[in-house]
Order: structure tokens, then C-alpha cells, then sequence
């Protein structure tokens, strides 16, 4: 048994020299990464001041928390739903004619190249860019972040639809051709059928997202529970920013907690 | 039968045979219904209006074309921000994935047989991951600073409650037999579970960690936002003063650091899989 052991144990592939040269990369990466870590100094009170935080954040401020005003957090976590789903629905929107066009078995190469630069680039700008932009379009509000929640979501709800038209089961296209029907009722039975649940499947996801998300369009008024949250950060009122927190986490783990369960209905069919 | 099908009956064929097959109605009525009704709410609060958004369209475009060209010259104060951007999302990242296997391996079910550590671990992990990245950025910055520190933090927590939800779910998945064989040998659960699960899970934990690398670089370039280090802080300054054109080169240098590193992230990960 151990002579059998051994004997496989030297067969093993030999590629030590690769592993230690992966090793002294990463190695090398980290401590280059640790060297230049810095800070301004103010670590003295650091301890304090989190101890602060999760005074606040555990004693939240009830009466903003079911306030049911414009400025409770009900109604906050509301507009930042509806800017999360609306943006979902025309990033989503968008997306499919972009998709089309660069998915590399529909188009020719250098139009689906093109498109996927394009949709990089998209996906680049971080989100605040694209908030400042929409409010000279817009004026601050929800509305401008709406469409910034749209526009960050076209970058991965196109390449997951890039990769769900290049699955596509071209077989059954085929087949309906033997049947003899016409473009419509090919795209209707044929193309539609196989893209419908992956579509929904991503937006949905997207939507878990863009509510995570949508606390940085505060950083430029672009609406929602963003802007409310870091003001109440930065003036140091914890227990305020602790209710605007419970709220949006637990909404958020209820959204996931749907979405998770939709998602899967819709991949098992 | 739920009573979507007792207010609807389904469609029923009769066959050529005699036998009669029923076909349920389509649910597409209710979900067109659900998604026009939050779509009507979501234009309500929001005040979404497509004819502002076709008469000032143009202005969306206006800071693009002065970003146009980008301002070469800037080029040499990018380099160190953007360097530490990456220092930022590498070194937290590796924390971040490195720190939660412990804690992954609490939460899965087929390692710990214990239901309240599961459970609990598992409702850290969920919370720690709605926690947006901005705020535990923020936190950061007040308990450590401002700096890159701050950004690194906020990173690795992001990290770990990511990383370690996959690592949990990519546990439990995994094939048990050797686990047991181990422990009916004599090793210890620590023992049995580096040599018997680690091979089976590594490949996808170190892949899932580089995407999760790749990820975090553009997530840091908003940090600097909240004065958390990196790329996002001359973004934001630059933006204050109005200066697209270097704002234009920043988001081209970002864009070019970006595509490297997703190219060379992408090919070691098809190495790895």
C-alpha cells in the first residue's frame, strides 16, 4: 500500500518551479501593494470613533425609521426602489439592441469588436461621472439618477446578453426553417423562447445591484438614500445614519432573497 | 392547482387518439401587469420624462466633448494614483479572499454540523454584503483616515462577504467522499478538510478571487470619493475645478489599466478552470 502511495507520489507532474514563481510574484505584488499604504493620521481616535458607529448603528433613530413622511426613511428607500427599477428597465431596454450588435455570431467581427469596446468603455466610468452628466440634463433629482443607474447598467446587462445570444441553439432555427416558417414566427418560437428566461434572469440580478449601488449617486444629488446617509455620516449623527443602514439592508435582503428565488424558477423553467 | 388556473382553465386539446391534454395559461398576463404597475409607480416617484430627455439630451454630451481630446500632458500625475489604485484593490482583495476562508468554512453546512454557527455566519456574510462599499469606504476614513488605507479596508471588507458566499456555496457542492476517508483514517476536521476540499474547491476559489480583483479596481476609482485613496480622489478634484480635459485622460488611463488587467485576469483564469 505505501510502496503504492510512493510510487504515485513520484509520478506527480514536477511544475515546483512554476509555483515558486507564482509565489514570489504574488509575494512580491503584495509587499509592493503593502509598501505604499498610507494614511493621514488620525488613527489616535480611530477606536472611539467606531465604537460610535455601532452605538449608533445598534440605538437607531426610530422615529426617522418609520417615519412616513418625504424625509423618513419608508419613503427614501421607495424612490431608491424605483430608481433601481426603472434604471434596470432601460439599461435593460438599451442593452438589447447593443447586444445584437456585438454579438460575434450575428455580426461581422470588427462591428462586434467595436461594440464590446464600447460597452467596456461604458462600464469604466465610474458612476458619479455619468450622475454629474445626467443632472445637466435632468437638475439633480431622482430622475438624473434613473438614467445614471441605466447607463452603468447597460455595461453588464449587454455582456451577459452578449453571452446569451452567442449560446444560442442555432439547431431549432434550422428546424422551424424545415417547417417552413416565416422570420416573425422563427424569432417568436425559435429565438425568443431560448432568450426570454436568461434576459429576465439578468435583469433581475441587475436590479439586486443597482439597489446595492444606489447609495453613490447621493455623492452627486442624483436622488435616492445616498445623499441622506453621508450627510448623516459626516455630521456624525449615528443614529440616524444607523436607521437609513437597518433600512436599506433589510430591504435589500429581502430583494435578494425574491430575486434569488425567481431566478431559480426561471432556470429550471 | 393554484387559483390563477381556477380563475383561467387551462386550454384543453383533444387529440386525434380521443385523449384530451390540458395546456396551463400563460403567467405572462400577471408579470407584464406587475412590471407596468412598478414601472408606472417608478415614473411617478422619480418624475421620468423622455421629452426632457430628448429636448436636453445634447447637454449629456456636452463635458463629453470637452473631455475630447483628453489632456495628454496630465498624464504624470495619473501614474501614482492610479498606481496606488491597484495597490489598493490587490492587497484588499487578497485579505479580503484570504481572510474569509475560515469563516467560509463555518458556513457551510456539510463542514460544520453545528446549525446556529451556519446560520449565523452566514447572516454576517449576507449583511457585510449589502453593506454598500461607499459607506464601510466612509467608516473607514473616520476610523483610520483619509488615505489608502481607508480604501484597502473598504476593500477587503467587500471581499470577504463576497468571496465568501461563493467559497460556502462552492463547499457545499463538493464531493464528501474523501473528506470522510480522511476521517475515518484518523485526521482531524482541519487535517481532512485542507487535504480533501481544498484541492476540490482551489481552482474556482482563486479564480473567483481574481475576478473579484478585477472588479475592484473599478469599484475603487469611486473610493476616492469619500477621501479613500486612489484614482477617484484626482478624479473628483478634477471634476470640481472643471477640468474635462484631464478628467477625459483619467478615465482613458483608467479605461486602458482596466482592459490589462481584465486581459491578463481572463487568461489566468482559463489556466485555472
Amino acid at each position: 500500500m505505501n510502496e503504492r502511495i510512493e510510487k504515485a507520489y513520484e509520478h506527480r507532474p514536477k511544475d515546483w518551479i512554476w509555483h515558486l514563481t507564482i509565489a514570489v510574484v504574488v509575494v512580491f505584488l503584495m509587499l509592493w501593494s503593502a509598501g505604499s499604504m498610507e494614511t493621514s493620521g488620525t488613527t489616535t481616535n480611530g477606536g472611539r470613533m467606531a465604537l460610535n458607529i455601532l452605538k449608533g448603528i445598534v440605538n437607531p433613530d426610530r422615529g426617522l425609521l418609520f417615519n412616513l413622511t418625504m424625509q423618513g426613511v419608508p419613503y427614501l428607500l421607495l424612490e431608491t426602489i424605483c430608481i433601481a427599477f426603472m434604471g434596470t428597465v432601460v439599461g435593460a431596454i438599451f442593452s438589447i439592441p447593443l447586444a445584437f450588435l456585438s454579438a460575434s455570431n450575428l455580426t461581422p467581427k470588427p462591428v462586434a469588436f467595436i461594440g464590446r469596446i464600447l460597452i467596456m468603455a461604458i462600464r469604466t466610468v465610474p458612476a458619479f461621472v455619468y450622475g454629474l452628466m445626467f443632472i445637466r440634463v435632468t437638475g439633480p433629482g431622482p430622475f438624473a439618477g434613473l438614467m445614471t443607474m441605466s447607463l452603468t447598467s447597460i455595461g453588464m446587462v449587454s455582456k451577459m446578453y452578449i453571452e446569451a445570444i452567442e449560446d444560442l441553439d442555432t439547431k431549432i432555427l434550422e428546424s422551424l426553417d424545415a417547417m417552413g416558417l416565416g422570420t416573425w414566427q422563427k424569432i417568436r418560437y425559435g429565438i425568443l423562447p431560448q432568450l426570454m428566461p436568461n434576459f429576465a434572469s439578468t435583469a433581475i440580478y441587475r436590479f439586486d445591484i443597482n439597489l446595492r449601488d444606489a447609495t453613490v449617486l447621493g455623492l452627486v444629488g442624483a436622488g435616492g438614500i445616498g445623499a441622506p446617509l453621508i450627510f448623516a455620516m459626516n455630521a456624525y449623527r449615528w443614529n440616524e445614519a444607523g436607521s437609513i443602514l437597518i433600512g436599506l439592508v433589510v430591504l435589500v435582503l429581502i430583494v435578494e432573497w425574491i430575486s434569488t428565488r425567481i431566478r431559480v424558477k426561471l432556470t429550471r423553467g | 392547482m393554484s387559483i390563477y388556473d381556477k380563475l383561467f382553465p387551462p386550454k384543453v386539446y383533444k387529440l386525434s387518439g380521443g385523449k384530451e391534454v390540458s395546456q396551463k395559461r400563460s403567467r405572462a398576463p400577471i408579470y407584464v401587469i406587475l412590471v407596468l404597475a412598478m414601472s408606472i409607480l417608478s415614473i411617478k416617484v422619480t418624475a421620468f420624462n423622455p421629452t426632457t430627455l430628448v429636448a436636453r439630451g445634447n447637454q449629456f454630451f456636452v463635458i463629453l466633448g470637452k473631455m475630447f481630446p483628453p489632456n495628454t500632458g496630465y498624464f504624470g500625475s495619473i501614474v501614482d494614483p492610479i498606481l496606488d489604485t491597484i495597490k489598493m484593490s490587490l492587497l484588499g482583495s487578497a485579505i479580503g479572499s484570504i481572510l474569509c476562508v475560515p469563516f467560509a468554512m463555518l458556513a457551510s453546512t456539510n463542514v460544520c454540523k453545528n446549525r446556529v454557527v451556519v446560520t449565523l455566519m452566514r447572516l454576517i456574510f449576507s449583511i457585510i454584503r449589502t453593506l454598500p462599499t461607499l459607506v464601510s469606504a466612509l467608516i473607514a476614513t473616520f476610523i483610520f483616515g483619509l488615505g489608502t488605507i481607508a480604501g484597502t479596508t473598504a476593500i477587503a471588507v467587500f471581499s470577504f462577504s463576497y468571496i465568501g458566499k461563493i467559497l460556502y456555496e462552492e463547499i457545499e457542492t463538493v464531493d464528501m467522499g474523501a473528506f470522510e476517508a480522511m476521517e475515518a483514517m484518523g485526521a482531524t476536521r482541519t487535517q481532512a478538510f485542507i487535504s480533501s476540499i481544498v484541492p476540490q474547491v482551489l481552482p474556482s476559489f482563486l479564480s473567483n478571487s481574481l475576478y473579484n480583483f478585477e472588479g475592484n479596481v473599478r469599484y475603487a476609482a469611486v473610493l476616492g470619493y469619500v477621501g479613500a485613496g486612489g484614482i477617484g480622489l484626482i478624479l473628483n478634484e478634477q471634476l470640481g475645478w472643471r477640468e474635462y480635459p484631464n478628467v477625459g485622460m483619467i478615465l482613458v488611463v483608467l479605461f486602458v489599466t482596466v482592459f490589462c488587467i481584465e486581459s491578463v485576469s481572463r487568461w489566468a483564469r482559463k489556466k485555472l478552470v
